[in-house]
């Protein structure tokens, strides 16, 4: 295919509708073809084709169409999908949200030239993940455990200390064992403020690792619509750092909230009919096309793995956002306002954080033999007292029987000793320590997920110590 | 073949205008990169057509080729251990000649041309046959011996016979000459339409339960050999997990694993799994009796609509040589989003939820295609169908899971409360449901489960009796309950302990034989009358907890291992030594 340049006069361009451009009389137009707009001003902006017909075609501006008239607007097909240059020196970059360079430095060597939609990896081709991260954080490592290939979110709301997290994580995360060999970082903002960019970039300086990692801003004030692309070119950056440089990349996509909002706001320009809430039915398509190029690939060295945040409107886990994405990604870590409250850091909500792949990445000659187990009970133990505690607070403490009431101390020393790590880094068997010690503080009765030979060697002898 | 030329594109649904005769249903090939599509709509002036690719780069002007031919799969010995997507390419050929991503294009034909199978004929010239029955055996699997049948529609007498031997599947094995004077040839390889039924000779009730190791499922909620169940559940909820575990350990013959949007990393650990795992049954590995068919969420919507009917047409294909299939869809909720997607893009006027009107219509002949039959051939075989549902928000009340309740008779409602626990499988004993009990009591009773029916039901009225006692308990406190209620409340936890929780990583747990799913029922049985007759004799139930030997009965599945039952007959003695003892101390305390 062939860039072929169509001035348009106006004649042309026909109707100018939200994102939206209608133009007329266009042949050889290809489905999703990358368009450059033009207004008269000489500014440029991206589009792409979204629908065509025998000579009308739709484009959709992904970066506001204020300004545009109908009659000066010059639009240029260019035959390809949208594209973006990656090679040598993207990290320790600036980029805004389509892949230009904000940091004043000089374009990226365009080794190669790829479509930021990325193809689907075939699953035959797909590594099981299962190289544990070490993050050095409780409640992730022992409860959650993050492995290399998969995409966690953290299910997070407004005000909510997610990107403290996600910076602590991109700090702290190491094999066991490894160096910090060849890892790297992008991190894409999604109409999120300056602030939080500004503040991910200079933690990420403070421990030296800036030219590790590769910013991708689409900030607050940006066009809405140029959302929609943010999380592509990161990606699309991303496998090539992975698969072409050999890196294992973490991917931080923050808000991923926002970026749903453009893709309804866009939807309804289209005069779509609207699924749950207004957000269009192929949300979980759409969304799976992002999520679902975390992995890692059969014969080839880097990775990428994901760390989404969202912000769930009104803390609703129900909402079609976090929902949907619950659905693709391979677990979440929730964080709650009740533990943040109350001063605890990370305020990661246990009972419905969940990953996925923790089972192929952790146990016998992975990390621990009886990590597995600990986690179980741990969790098992941490229901009950969760129960206890809604029937306490009807019935009052007293109504408890002595056992339930060691359970609901279980409950709060849990919180207070094992989720709650403030800025320190611990190591997986500090972290598997401190869980085994507040285990110790039960009954065996309570700890129906122990084998015997499992109290023997971790319970038994830590009461003794005491 | 007919053509059209495109003239309108909108994702995957393109209008062209016809040159010739389209039908509806029909196959198509869409522009140079000869993309797989499918006659959905058709109008004086316009073929509408969904295509199973990525259309991104499709032009107007693009040349639609008509295949006259329904949207079909083929068919054929080399279908087991395969990873297909929806429309059946074979995505292991696929990344041997195209790499790592899955793109544009990219075909090849779903059963290899080139491999020989050794043939057996099994009749002889001058044979007179009817559809559906054997000519002939292929050695497909050391388990699984694939029979050549007559075609559904042939009948007649064998002219020429194929001698045993090596041959590829497009080889002609037998000439039938039929009533008219027509010959047919008749090798291995089939196409066929997969969006209607095969023919069978007669429908049967399932009579015979699909044991899948799983307590909850084979003891409390059982499913038939060829009945269909509904698993519904929010996400983290651990349908896939259980989807998994069903697939790998269920007595069938042969599974079906459909990934329908679903997540490619499960997939990839499919893959490295089954070949790894044996089947409890034969022995052999598990990859050796199944099919997956991964149409992952980010591959293209269209053939996740397809995938679910190449799924069952390949079951069907395995039923019909007299296999018992069990084909386990993960999510049907997936599917019914495409098929809003498509109707969406069609402009067609939405339903509930945003989803067509024939979504009712739809979920009903694909949970249809399930059941117990009489093949052509005169064998007794099955296709079990188990689809997961992911209701939004966890709500069962949403059309997918409220539609497909309606033909299905097997509901496991996961429950969030249970699976954020970490208790697994998190399948809620009060919402759920089985009307397939009474087909398979006999089968209990046969292996030596007498009171199969009513220890089960006695289970689930402790379970029941629970329930609303403990919401008294929340008011009053559970200390505030008299002794016989409290005795419940304690039955109730040791059931959910001993025979609903079951490790899915622990070599003792994970499959559990029936016979070892009877002894541990009857110890539970033992343990109630036992706490009873103690509690009427004035003890404590909450005292029971803390017998040495409740830890025993409550571990039961995860020490206990399935050929060393009599460890479960010590518990139960052991048991009855406590409970006397406990009874023994109390009299002398009340003396």
């Amino acid at each position: 295919m062939t860039a072929n340049t169509i001035e348009l006069m106006h004649k042309g361009l026909t109707r100018i509708q939200g994102p939206l451009l209608f133009v007329k009389n266009v042949s050889g137009v290809g489905l999703y073809e990358s368009v450059e707009v033009m207004a008269s001003d000489g500014r440029q902006r991206v589009g792409r084709v979204v629908s065509v017909d025998q000579d009308n075609v739709v484009v959709e501006v992904f970066q506001g169409v204020d300004g545009l008239s109908l009659s000066e607007t010059r639009l240029r097909f260019l035959g390809q999908p949208i594209m973006l240059d990656v090679g040598k020196g993207m990290l320790g970059r600036v980029f805004n949200g389509i892949g230009k360079p904000l940091d004043g430095g000089p374009r990226v060597s365009a080794e190669v030239r790829l479509p930021i939609q990325g193809n689907a990896i075939n699953p035959v081709r797909r590594m099981v993940p299962k190289e544990f991260i070490e993050t050095g954080i409780s409640s992730i490592d022992i409860m959650n455990s993050l492995v290399r290939g998969q995409k966690l979110p953290i299910f997070s709301g407004s005000g909510l200390s997610h990107d403290q997290l996600a910076s602590q994580v991109a700090r702290f995360a190491r094999l066991r064992g490894g160096e910090a060999e060849q890892f790297a970082v992008v991190f894409a903002a999604i109409g999120v403020t300056f602030d939080t960019a500004e503040r991910f970039r200079r933690e990420m300086d403070e421990y030296g690792a800036l030219e590790r990692i590769a910013l991708f801003l689409n900030l607050a004030s940006d066009p809405s619509t140029e959302r929609l692309l943010t999380p592509r070119v990161a990606l699309t950056a991303a496998e090539y750092l992975a698969y072409k440089e050999g890196r294992h990349v973490l991917v931080v996509l923050t808000d991923m909230t926002n970026y749903c909002e453009a893709l309804r706001e866009v939807s309804s320009s289209h005069d779509e009919i609207p699924s749950r809430k207004g957000y269009p039915g192929y949300m979980y398509s759409d969304l799976s096309t992002i999520y679902e190029r975390a992995g890692r690939i059969i014969g080839r060295d880097g990775s990428v793995t994901q760390l989404p945040i969202l912000s769930m409107p009104n803390d609703d886990i129900t909402h079609p956002i976090p929902d949907l994405s619950g659905y693709i990604t391979e677990g979440q870590v929730v964080l709650d306002r009740d533990l943040d409250r109350r001063g605890i850091f990370p305020p990661v909500k246990l009972l419905p954080s969940l990953s996925r792949l923790m089972n192929e990445g952790i146990g016998k000659g992975l990390t621990d033999p009886d990590h597995p187990i600990l986690a179980l009970q741990l969790y098992a133990a941490y229901a009950q007292a969760h129960r206890l505690r809604l029937l306490s607070s009807v019935v009052g403490e007293e109504g408890l029987s002595s056992a339930d009431r060691l359970i609901l101390r279980f409950g709060d020393a849990m919180e207070q000793k094992f989720i709650h790590q403030g800025g320190e880094r611990r190591t997986l068997e500090e972290s598997m320590d401190i869980g085994w010690q507040l285990l110790a503080e039960l009954p065996d009765e309570a700890l129906l997920r122990l084998s015997e030979d499992q109290l023997d060697r971790q319970i038994r002898g830590r009461r003794h110590a005491r | 073949m007919s053509t059209a030329e495109v003239y309108w594109i909108n994702g995957p649904v393109i209008r062209a205008r016809a040159h010739g005769v389209f039908r509806m249903k029909e196959a198509v090939l869409v522009g140079d990169d000869r993309l797989a599509g499918e006659v959905i709509r058709l109008s004086p002036d316009a073929v509408t057509i969904q295509v199973f690719e990525d259309t991104t780069a499709l032009m107007p002007g693009a040349v639609v080729e008509g295949t006259g031919l329904g949207l079909a799969v083929e068919l054929g010995p080399g279908l087991l251990g395969q990873l297909f997507d929806g429309i059946q390419r074979p995505l292991k050929v696929i990344a041997e000649t195209h790499g790592d991503f899955v793109g544009v294009g990219q075909s090849a034909p779903g059963i290899d041309r080139e491999r020989l199978w050794p043939y057996v004929p099994t009749l002889a010239e001058g044979d007179r046959v009817n559809g559906g029955e054997a000519l002939g055996e292929v050695q497909e699997t050391p388990e699984l011996v694939h029979r050549v049948l007559v075609p559904a529609d042939v009948k007649g007498k064998i002219t020429w016979m194929a001698p045993a031997g090596d041959y590829n599947v497009e080889a002609p094995l037998a000439r039938i000459l039929d009533s008219a004077g027509e010959e047919h040839e008749i090798p291995m390889l089939r196409r066929r339409a997969i969006r209607s039924p095969r023919p069978v000779a007669r429908r049967l009730t399932p009579g015979q339960p699909l044991l899948t190791g799983q307590r909850i499922l084979d003891t409390l909620f059982p499913i038939g050999k060829g009945g269909a169940g509904e698993m519904p559940g929010g996400f983290g909820t651990g349908k896939t997990v259980l989807q998994q575990t069903i697939a790998k350990w269920c007595d069938a013959d042969v599974i079906i694993y459909i990934g329908c949007g679903e997540r490619g990393n499960e997939m990839a650990s499919i893959l490295r799994e089954f070949p790894e795992l044996d089947d409890p049954r034969t022995g052999r590995k598990l990859m050796e009796r199944t099919v997956v068919i991964a149409n992952t969420s980010n591959m293209p919507v269209a053939a996740r609509e397809a995938s679910i009917y190449t799924g069952i047409t390949l079951a069907e294909f395995m039923r019909d040589q007299g296999f018992h299939v069990a084909l386990v869809a993960d999510s049907i909720s997936r599917w019914a989003e495409a098929l809003r997607e498509i109707g969406g893009r069609l402009e067609e006027l939405p339903a509930e939820e945003g989803y067509p009107a024939y979504l009712p219509t739809r979920l009903a002949e694909f949970f249809e295609r399930a059941g117990r039959v009489e093949t052509l051939g005169g064998l007794e075989a099955s296709v079990t169908v188990i689809g997961a549902v992911s209701p939004p928000g966890g709500d069962f009340s949403e059309p997918v899971t409220a539609h497909a309740r309606r033909f299905t008779k097997c509901f496991w409602a996961l429950d969030k409360e249970r699976a954020q626990a970490r208790f697994y499988p998190a399948i809620h004993p009060l919402q759920s449901y089985s009307g397939y009990v009474d087909d398979v009591a006999r089968w209990w009773q046969d292996r030596g489960g007498m009171h199969w029916q009513d220890r089960r039901a006695r289970v689930l009225t402790m379970l029941e009796q629970q329930a609303r006692l403990e919401k008294m308990a929340k008011i009053v406190g559970r200390d505030a309950l008299p002794a016989e209620q409290r005795l419940i409340l304690v039955c109730a936890d040791v059931i959910t302990e001993t025979l609903l929780s079951q490790s899915a990583f622990s070599e003792n747990d994970r499959y559990c034989t029936p016979e070892k799913q009877l002894a541990m029922l009857e110890l539970l049985d033992q343990f109630m009358d036992l706490a009873e007759e103690a509690v009427t004799a004035g003890a404590d139930p909450d005292a029971f907890y803390a017998l040495p030997v409740m830890r025993k009965v409550q571990r039961a599945g995860d020490d206990v291992a399935n050929d060393d039952l009599d460890a479960i007959k010590d518990i139960g003695r052991e048991m009855d030594e406590a409970f006397a003892g406990m009874t023994r101390a109390g009299t002398r305390e009340s003396a």
